[in-house]
């Protein structure tokens, strides 16, 4: 019968949740259930929590409503009219002092989970991270500014300062913690650590525009004697490109050139450009993806960003390349890009 | 003397027409009313429903260029835009209006033509805010700023397009007739009862009706506010949310939700006297705890407007005020709780009989309970943090919206039919229907959840495969097919039904409240004789009496010494040609910014209507007609 096989359905559909989670999310690359550090193990401890309830909750009003529906079907050829009760006080009080319980159970981690998760450790450093249309800007302490993939210490508070250059976006990494808004005429304040290396996938979480779907970046725990050595080397970049090839000399030329006027919207530490419009490119070629965190960091991929923005990112104000560079300035270009390491 | 000289002042007469299309143009009967409200609002769920089906055509792998970025976001836009306000807040209009008065045995709401007007707004409102659509899906001409439209988005720098505008003055057409009908729906129920029939013995939809009502009045203003304020920085230049100037733009956000949360319970709280309806009929039980329920629905609306920020929980207000947020929301909780459990008592112990309307109502209380205990996930805000803007606030939404608002409407189709159309809808053809929609309502929502879980975010015009969310996307969409059958199969039974005669009778599924005294489909004049009421369920305990009491103790006809005539109200054109005049005025104003040469003398124009149809409404005198009712009861 019909009507049987929906609680099956709904039965395999939790169980199939049930054992996702159970046996870990990881090869989902942004799930906030696959927990790598304190705060989000805060945030998603509290969701998993909530959700045993609510599927408790859930399976039981199922099974009470499937069974009062045939429990107490109507008889064929009964014409007796039930007892007309109108009401029960005792079931009204049961029925509403066990949910104000279970709530009480929720509010009170939920309290310390609020000030806990808004309250950054006192040895935190801080990194001002910043939206635009469609893509982060990171601003560390030591004076340099990256894009698109934050770099961390492993096992280190890190304190992010939030900020928005035009409307607003959401800066949301699930595995390392919850997203908070990135508002302009506004500075939020969050933290977060991450307890492992890794590469952690980060999405803007509120609808910002055309490309709002294409406004990624990531985050790159690095154990911390690590994490030292490329603050180090990020420092020593700031006075400009060393030891380029004869392709990438050439591509730094168009950079620079007003045939393609890059250095209009973007800045390399140490050269000319110094334009903020678009994202910092001085360590661009070190990151593992490029375009706003759209596209895998490979030659060719920035080959075909650079000739035809607008048809990764529809709306963005990167201009078309492919009608004034040639395919081997573009490529050059690309060659210069990727050096930057 | 008098009436000549208010003759000479008016501008239209009367009209007087009984059948035909000006018979409708010019009607005040509430049920008339109803059921225009009721096909337009179904017309326009089915346009919600193409839009929401090109999303999910969209969304069914990742990469897929079915529309482009702008046209995406316009479309789930303009989806969720048409399903609130076009679709689910018309379609309980519908029932609101075709039987409040047949509940408290009234001959018509307390303001008629007030009532007609309402409607009209509703139809321009709607058709004003789907008119970009001519000039092209991407061109920015529709609203695409998502449903709330959060400022700076909806800035002429970041939206220079029409999109914004015709959202803004759209919903502000829209808003002041669904304002007018609240006062009208308050001042009904307060004043127009039965005799005999106190507070505590109106149906519990009266009571819904009359909670909604108040939210009603009391959340629009909060959006008109925001929606003034945005209109004037797009068309004025005003600096309400002009960052530039130190605007603050969460400040739209608290106007905005501070109308948005209240809204929600508009949805609810109508869809959820519909269930309270039917339940009994089809337990042959009374509602079990009906002051309880009336008592949760109203601490529902009055705690509804304490919540609103617990959809800014990542605005960045801090630990204290998320905090406070999240306490009043799972407050929120209990009430809505506790009617699930009434729910399920009423069918205790009854006879339930499975007709359509009844399969609905049980899918909504299933449903409606999923969709509600992922609300109760979002209510703590730490965690909310990691599902605020993902799929999994999009599974809650619908399944609150459909497997609740929905679920109810079309019970209440199946339900109420006989009376509006004077026919039985082919439970047959109800029966499949509800399956398909069942099914596929939750093969599409359901996975929302898992999207939710593994990271994917809101309005995503696109999705990377490198993501692991393929699979249950893939699922959703399926089920939307199979959920388009079954809207396939309502239609059919609607016009297979529309074809047979009208011979329904008064009463078909021994109802319990006042509408079911009356033949089917309802005479114009609703009732040739007031009842007086004994009792709650009065009708039902006149055919049923318990041990120890009289029929004429629940429902009595007593002789009164008045006139066998009953007074209909008059007709009148001065709704249409009140709504008529702002739609104009709107589209004046929509071309300001650009400079239009046609964009002032439009919207004097409107202004120069608008003054005319006050003018013809006050002055066209008192109208109405003496009409001899048809059976003596």
């Amino acid at each position: 019968m019909g009507i049987r096989r929906v609680p099956g359905r709904i039965g395999f559909a939790l169980l199939a949740l049930a054992g996702a989670l159970l046996t870990g999310c990881s090869t989902l690359p942004q799930s906030p259930l696959d927990v790598k550090g304190p705060v989000a193990e805060m945030q998603t401890g509290l969701l998993m929590y909530t959700l045993w309830i609510a599927l408790g909750i859930g399976i039981f009003v199922t099974v009470a409503l499937l069974f009062v529906v045939f429990r107490f079907r109507a008889r064929p050829g009964v014409t007796s009219v039930p007892k007309q009760v109108h009401g029960n006080h005792t079931l009204e009080v049961i029925w509403t002092v066990i949910p104000i319980l279970i709530l009480v159970s929720v509010a009170y981690p939920t309290v310390n989970a609020a000030f806990a998760t808004s309250t950054p450790p006192a040895d935190a450093f801080t990194v001002r991270a910043e939206g635009n249309q469609w893509w982060f800007g990171f601003n560390y302490p030591e004076g340099f500014t990256t894009a698109n993939e934050l770099r961390i210490p492993v096992g280190k508070p890190v304190r992010l300062e939030i900020v928005s250059r035009d409307v607003i976006h959401s800066f949301w990494v699930p595995k390392l913690a919850g997203k908070i808004d990135m508002i302009p005429n506004r500075t939020n304040v969050m933290w977060l650590q991450a307890d492992e290396p890794g590469l952690y996938m980060g999405q803007c979480a509120e609808f910002c525009g055309d490309s709002h779907a294409k406004m990624r970046f990531r985050v790159l725990a690095m154990e911390e004697k690590e994490y030292t050595a490329w603050v180090e080397q990020r420092l020593a970049m700031m006075d400009g490109p060393k030891n380029l090839s004869e392709k990438a000399v050439l591509g730094r030329e168009i950079f620079e050139g007003s045939k393609a006027n890059c250095w209009a919207c973007h800045t390399v530490d140490g050269t000319k450009a110094k334009a903020v419009v678009g994202p910092n490119l001085t360590d661009v070629g070190q990151r593992h993806s490029i375009a706003g965190g759209i596209m895998d960091n490979t030659i060719e991929n920035l080959q075909a960003w650079i000739a035809n923005p607008p048809a990764f990112k529809p709306g963005t104000t990167m201009p078309i390349h492919e009608g004034r560079l040639t395919p081997e300035e573009i490529k050059a270009v690309a060659e210069y890009l990727h050096s930057l390491k | 003397m008098a009436t000549a000289a208010v003759k000479t002042l008016g501008v239209l007469p009367r009209p007087t027409a009984q059948t035909g299309f000006w018979s409708w143009v010019t009607t005040v009967d509430h049920k008339r009313i109803g059921i225009m409200y009721g096909i337009t609002a179904f017309l326009f769920f089915l346009v919600g429903g193409l839009e929401a089906f090109l999303i999910r055509l969209q969304l069914m792998k990742p990469g897929l260029e079915v529309v482009g970025a702008s046209t995406f976001n316009a479309l789930f836009t303009m989806h969720a835009t048409t399903m609130i306000f076009l679709a689910i807040m018309p379609l309980l209009a519908a029932f609101m209006n075709f039987l409040l008065p047949l509940m408290i045995g009234a001959r018509d709401v307390a303001f008629p033509r007030l009532n007609a007007f309402s409607y009209w707004s509703y139809l321009f409102g709607g058709i004003f805010i789907n008119t970009g659509w001519v000039m092209g899906a991407g061109s920015g001409s529709v609203p695409n700023s998502g449903w709330f439209g959060y400022a700076n988005l909806t800035s002429v720098k970041f939206s220079a397009g029409l999109g914004p505008d015709f959202w803004t003055l759209g919903l502000l057409l829209l808003g002041v007739g669904t304002l007018v009908s609240g006062f009208n729906f308050i001042v009904t129920i307060l004043n127009m009862r039965a005799p005999g029939m106190s507070l505590m013995k109106m149906p519990i939809f009266v009571w819904t009706t009359l909670v909604t009502s108040v939210l009603v009045i009391f959340s629009f203003p909060a959006i008109t506010v925001a929606l003034l304020m945005l209109l004037f920085d797009r068309t004025f230049a005003a600096n309400f949310f002009n960052v530039e100037m130190g605007a603050s733009v969460v400040f739209w956000q608290h106007l905005f939700w501070t109308f948005g949360h209240p809204e929600v319970y508009i949805l609810i709280l109508p869809a959820m006297g519909i269930v309270s309806e039917i339940l009994p009929t089809f337990s042959r039980k009374p509602l079990f705890g009906y002051s309880v329920m009336v008592f949760s629905t109203a601490l529902i609306g009055f705690l509804g407007f304490t919540v609103w920020s617990h959809h800014m929980f990542a605005v960045g207000m801090g630990p204290v005020v998320n905090t406070i947020f999240s306490l009043t929301t799972m407050m929120i909780a209990v009430p809505t709780g506790v009617k699930i459990f009434n729910w399920l008592s009423t069918m205790w112990n009854g006879q339930v009989k499975l007709t359509t309307a009844m399969l609905y109502a049980i899918g909504f209380i299933m449903c409606f309970t999923i969709g509600g205990l992922s609300g109760f996930m979002h209510a703590s805000a730490p965690s909310n943090t990691q599902q605020t803007d993902t799929y999994f606030i999009v599974a809650h939404i619908h399944y609150v919206l459909i497997g609740g608002s929905i679920f109810a409407i079309f019970g209440g189709i199946y339900y109420w039919f006989p009376k509006m159309f004077g026919r039985l809808l082919s439970e047959k053809l109800g029966k499949l229907s509800f399956w398909l929609v069942f099914i596929g309502f939750n093969t599409f929502a359901f996975p929302f959840h898992f999207l939710g879980l593994m990271g994917m975010p809101r309005r995503q015009y696109t999705y990377d495969s490198s993501m692991g969310w393929d699979f249950w996307n893939l699922v959703s969409t399926i089920g939307v097919f199979i959920l388009t059958a079954g809207i396939l199969t309502i239609i059919y039974n609607f016009v297979q039904t529309m074809r047979k005669p009208a011979d329904a009778p008064a009463d078909p599924w021994d109802g319990r409240t006042l509408e079911w005294t009356i033949p089917s489909p309802a005479p114009v004049y609703n009732f040739a004789q007031i009842p007086q009421v004994g009792l709650r369920d009065a009708f039902w305990f006149a055919k049923h009496p318990e041990k120890g009491q009289k029929a004429a103790d629940s429902l009595s006809y007593p002789e009164r010494s008045q006139q066998s005539l009953i007074h209909m109200p008059g007709q009148s054109y001065m709704p249409a040609l009140l709504a008529l005049g702002p739609t104009i005025l709107a589209y004046g104003l929509l071309y300001m910014r650009s400079g239009k040469p046609f964009a002032m003398p439009a919207a004097i124009l409107g202004v120069l209507l608008t003054l005319l149809g006050f003018w013809g409404w006050a002055f066209e005198g008192e109208g109405g007609t003496m009409i001899e009712p048809e059976e003596g009861r």
